[in-house]
């Protein structure tokens, strides 16, 4: 199945296209802090109307009784978007577990839904928009390494570590799948465009909205429940409480998924939540190797291999050790020049030579740091 | 009668000449003023009548019609003054008309009579000197200054009447001498051994100096970034004569010299709300900016994020060619405009510690942008600079740190060897080599040639990044006397490169 084939039936994409519909009514029943979105999405189209329609039930109404699913199909083929519906083979069979499971899924991309339909593992890769260097350094890694080994990286195309998780995917030749709380055509937000033609072109984007749909409020939760669903695994690498990730978070639980999170400082506002949920039980993810182990038990023959960085210098080497530790220890280049008792000269090119190895890594004003997932020295 | 006597008016960095024709005729007392005059230009009529009066001279009573040719050109100004007033004489004929010949004449007029100093004295003497003049008169203050031009007689006069004596031949000054440039200029200007620490920023320094490479210094706030800069025109080689006289004539016309001949480079560090017009020159009666003034010398932008968009954006041009072409109305004017540029900025925008920094990763793109583009462009090289631990701040006894002419020793060789590499070529140092040059002298060393390939395939270097850190280390391979370009030099370029811009990296 290609991506912008639509082979949902017509009930569900009516179905689609009634939430898209009624979206702005939706966003005025839910759109308080304290609501949850329990329920309203798993009524039938009627009791839904009844429920949210308010003084455009009569058009939505109408709008039902007009659906005209061959024009559909025909614009949304004219907006290179998919539709797969649950009754569809293509439908990932994992979101069934959900009540309120989305009736069609709108999908854009060269990807292909089908190793999702297959329960390939997927894993959901999920965090703060307020990231720190700390944070988005260790889910590129992730991502990474997850992608490197076979895992699709699900992850909302948010700022900050969101984003970082499907750029880390991609650095791998990963196939990155993104779930949208827009329209799949929106890139939302607009500063992740490049990325989300990246995430197109490589990999897929998800949407429970029909196409041309903004978001709203209400819809980034209902976003959150479908990247919980499809993933065996939902990783938190750094949130605030509360915070959307520990929604995301909250329905992996209900799923019976497993949760990991990534320790942070107890001193970070946004390791918060990360650690909140470690010391509620959640799986303490410091690499891609932990969420392997966790998926596929620690000594399994079939967990697939995460492949390496091939390391060119050799940390047997005293300078070069003595150089990385000064750069864990987050010091400036005269930081490191005194640590080190060597002259800056030796020190700028030892450093080029870590980063070349890919044990350091640069900022763009010039700052190293030691890159996640660099051989242990 | 008719009376003519040469001057000089300011235009740019350079001076025209300006010849002052005064009528005396009979008809109803008359002054008359034509050939574009502003208004400074036009009120010299007033300072010309009182100075004269009060010199025991006399203003003649009749029609006198004065123009300044060409009167095509605008002339602003009060340097009009002295040679008016001379031509007032001659044509009434209180001074022989002969005497002026072969002489120009600038200068305010005090009512008094006494002379006071105009801007640009050197740029005018220049002027006179290459327009075939064998004297320039000039106010004292001017003298020094003026008689920097070689092959000029300078007369300082003080007065109108003692003017007045010189051209009847009752007195005979003797030709004023250059001021003498400062004694020992290793007394002034601040000494890189002074900054305790920052052993990156000083490196980084030494190699921006040794071959013309513009600089950025990533740091947070109080870290001595403005402090090392400020110290860059020290290590840099000494301004050759011909540079100083360049340097002494810019800041003559601009008004910022001290009329001795430039010991040093410029060091020009324009705060942040400065406008473009403040950076690369500009106004009605177009003044040279902020990068005409660091010509032969440092531009140093602190806080390089906060100055607008546009400012920025007009740097661009001057900084690419090494002169900035104003347009006002008809005219169009270049000012020398060859500085090496220093910009500073703090690791991110809120400016605090690694540890307190509270900037999302909206705000650091946002930063990133700001810095990025039309600047970004031309930086080689981009350093750390750290606040030194306190316990070096503290420690009383000196640090054996290098002084800054031991390093000036080793960028003027450096620069002498890059002098003649490039000789015969446009490039004067490694920063101004193009691709086609740096291919030509980036001569690698096998093993650098290796490790530069890997950083090309790793995909961390793009062509125009390749050709940048190949001139870096051809810099730094000047500094350490090879020919070749070995390993650790290719390597410590790499490391002092440009990452990719933020928010680029999608």
């Amino acid at each position: 199945m290609t991506a912008t084939a639509s082979s949902a039936c017509a009930a569900c994409l009516r179905r689609g296209y009634l939430v898209g519909q009624l979206a702005a009514r939706i966003a005025g029943l839910l759109d308080s802090p304290h609501a949850r979105l329990t329920g309203v999405l798993a009524l039938p189209d009627e009791e839904l109307v009844a429920a949210v329609g308010g003084k455009d039930r009569g058009d939505a109404l109408a709008f039902l009784e007009r659906f005209d699913a061959a024009s559909a199909r025909q614009e949304l083929e004219q907006a290179g978007v998919g539709a797969v519906c649950r009754h569809d083979c293509g439908y990932p069979s994992q979101l069934e577990q959900l009540d309120d499971a989305p009736a069609v899924l709108f999908v854009k991309g060269a990807g292909d839904l089908g190793p999702l339909a297959g329960r390939e593992p997927c894993v959901a890769l999920v965090g703060a928009r307020r990231a720190s260097p700390y944070g988005l350094e260790v889910t590129h890694e992730l991502g990474r390494g997850l992608a490197a080994a076979g895992l699709t990286v699900v992850s909302g195309l948010a700022l900050g570590i969101d984003a970082e998780a499907h750029r880390g995917c991609l650095d791998a030749g990963g196939l990155p799948l993104a779930v949208l709380g827009c329209g799949p055509d929106i890139p939302y937000p607009r500063t992740n465009r490049r990325l989300y033609d990246r995430v197109c072109e490589r990999g897929l984007v998800i949407a429970e909205l029909p196409p041309g749909q903004r978001p709203f409020r209400w819809s980034f939760p209902a976003r959150n429940r479908i990247m919980a669903a499809l993933a065996q695994m939902t990783v938190v690498v750094e949130a605030a409480e509360p915070s959307g990730s520990l929604i995301t978070s909250d329905f992996a639980t209900q799923l019976g998924r497993s949760v990991g999170a990534v320790p942070g400082q107890v001193t970070s506002s946004v390791a918060r939540g990360t650690n909140r949920l470690l010391k509620d039980g959640a799986v303490f993810v410091t690499s891609p190797e932990d969420v392997l182990d966790e998926l596929y038990g620690a000594e399994t023959q079939n967990r697939p291999a995460e492949p390496r960085r091939n390391p060119l210098v050799s940390l047997g080497d005293p300078v070069q050790r003595l150089l990385l530790e000064a750069v864990e220890g987050g010091l400036g280049v005269d930081g490191i020049c005194a640590h080190a008792g060597l002259p800056v000269q030796e020190v700028r090119a030892g450093l080029s030579r870590l980063e070349a190895a890919g044990h350091v890594r640069r900022d763009p004003l010039g700052m190293y740091r030691r890159a996640a997932g660099s051989p242990q020295g | 009668m008719l009376a003519c006597v040469a001057t000089f008016a300011l235009l740019g960095v350079d001076s025209r000449e300006v010849t002052v024709e005064v009528d005396v005729r009979r008809g109803l007392p008359a002054f008359t003023l034509v050939g574009l005059p502003d208004a400074a230009v036009r009120e010299a009529r007033e300072r010309v009548r009182a100075a004269l009066l009060n010199s025991s001279l006399e203003f003649p009573l009749q029609r006198l019609t004065a123009n300044l040719a060409p009167a095509s050109m605008r002339k602003a100004g009060p340097s009009f003054d002295l040679a008016l007033a001379v031509a007032v004489l001659a044509a009434s004929g209180q001074v022989p008309a002969e005497a002026v010949t072969g002489s120009a004449v600038c200068g305010e007029l005090s009512l008094s009579g006494a002379l006071r100093p105009f801007r640009g004295a050197l740029a005018t003497a220049l002027g006179a000197r290459e327009a075939g003049y064998r004297r320039l008169i000039v106010p004292v203050e001017n003298a020094g200054e003026a008689a920097l031009a070689h092959g000029l007689d300078v007369l300082a006069v003080p007065s109108l009447d003692r003017l007045v004596d010189v051209l009847h031949g009752r007195w005979q000054p003797e030709p004023a001498r250059p001021h003498s440039t400062r004694p020992d200029r290793h007394m002034h200007g601040p000494d890189l051994a002074d900054v305790r620490g920052q052993a990156d920023a000083k490196r980084a320094v030494e190699i921006a100096a040794a071959g013309g490479h513009n600089l950025l210094m990533v740091g947070p706030p109080g870290a001595g970034k403005t402090m090392v800069a400020r110290r860059l025109p020290g290590v840099m080689p000494p301004p050759s004569f011909e540079e100083a006289l360049e340097i002494t004539r810019i800041h003559g016309v601009a008004g910022v010299g001290d009329g001795r001949l430039a010991a040093e480079r410029p060091f020009r560090a324009p705060h942040h709300t400065t406008s473009p017009q403040g950076l690369v020159g500009g106004g009605s009666h177009p003044r040279p900016g902020e990068i005409t003034l660091a010509h032969r010398g440092v531009l140093f932008l602190d806080e390089v994020a906060e100055f607008s968009r546009p400012a920025l954006e007009a740097l661009r041009q001057p900084l690419e060619d090494g002169f900035a072409e104003i347009t006002r109305g008809q005219r169009s004017l270049t000012f020398p405009a060859r500085a090496m540029l220093v910009a500073a900025c703090n690791p991110c925008p809120c400016a605090r510690p690694a540890g307190d920094c509270r900037c999302n990763d909206v705000d650091r793109l946002r930063y990133g942008r700001r810095l990025s583009g039309p600047l970004l462009d031309r930086i080689d090289l981009v350093c750390q600079a750290a606040a030194p631990p306190a316990a070096e701040l503290v420690d009383q006894c000196a640090h054996a740190t290098e002084r800054s002419a031991t390093i000036r020793e080793r960028v003027v060789a450096a620069r002498e060897r890059q002098r003649h590499r490039l000789a015969g070529s446009e490039a004067l140092c490694n920063a101004d080599m193009d691709g086609r040059l740096t291919r030509r002298h980036g001569a690698l060393g096998d093993e650098a040639a290796a490790r530069l390939l890997g950083s090309v395939e790793q995909g961390g270097l793009t062509g125009r990044g390749h050709d940048r850190v190949l001139r870096l280390a051809r810099t730094i391979a000047d500094l350490a006397g090879r020919e070749r370009i070995a390993a650790e030099h290719l390597e410590e370029a790499l490391g002092y490169r440009l990452a990719a811009p933020v928010g680029l990296a999608a």
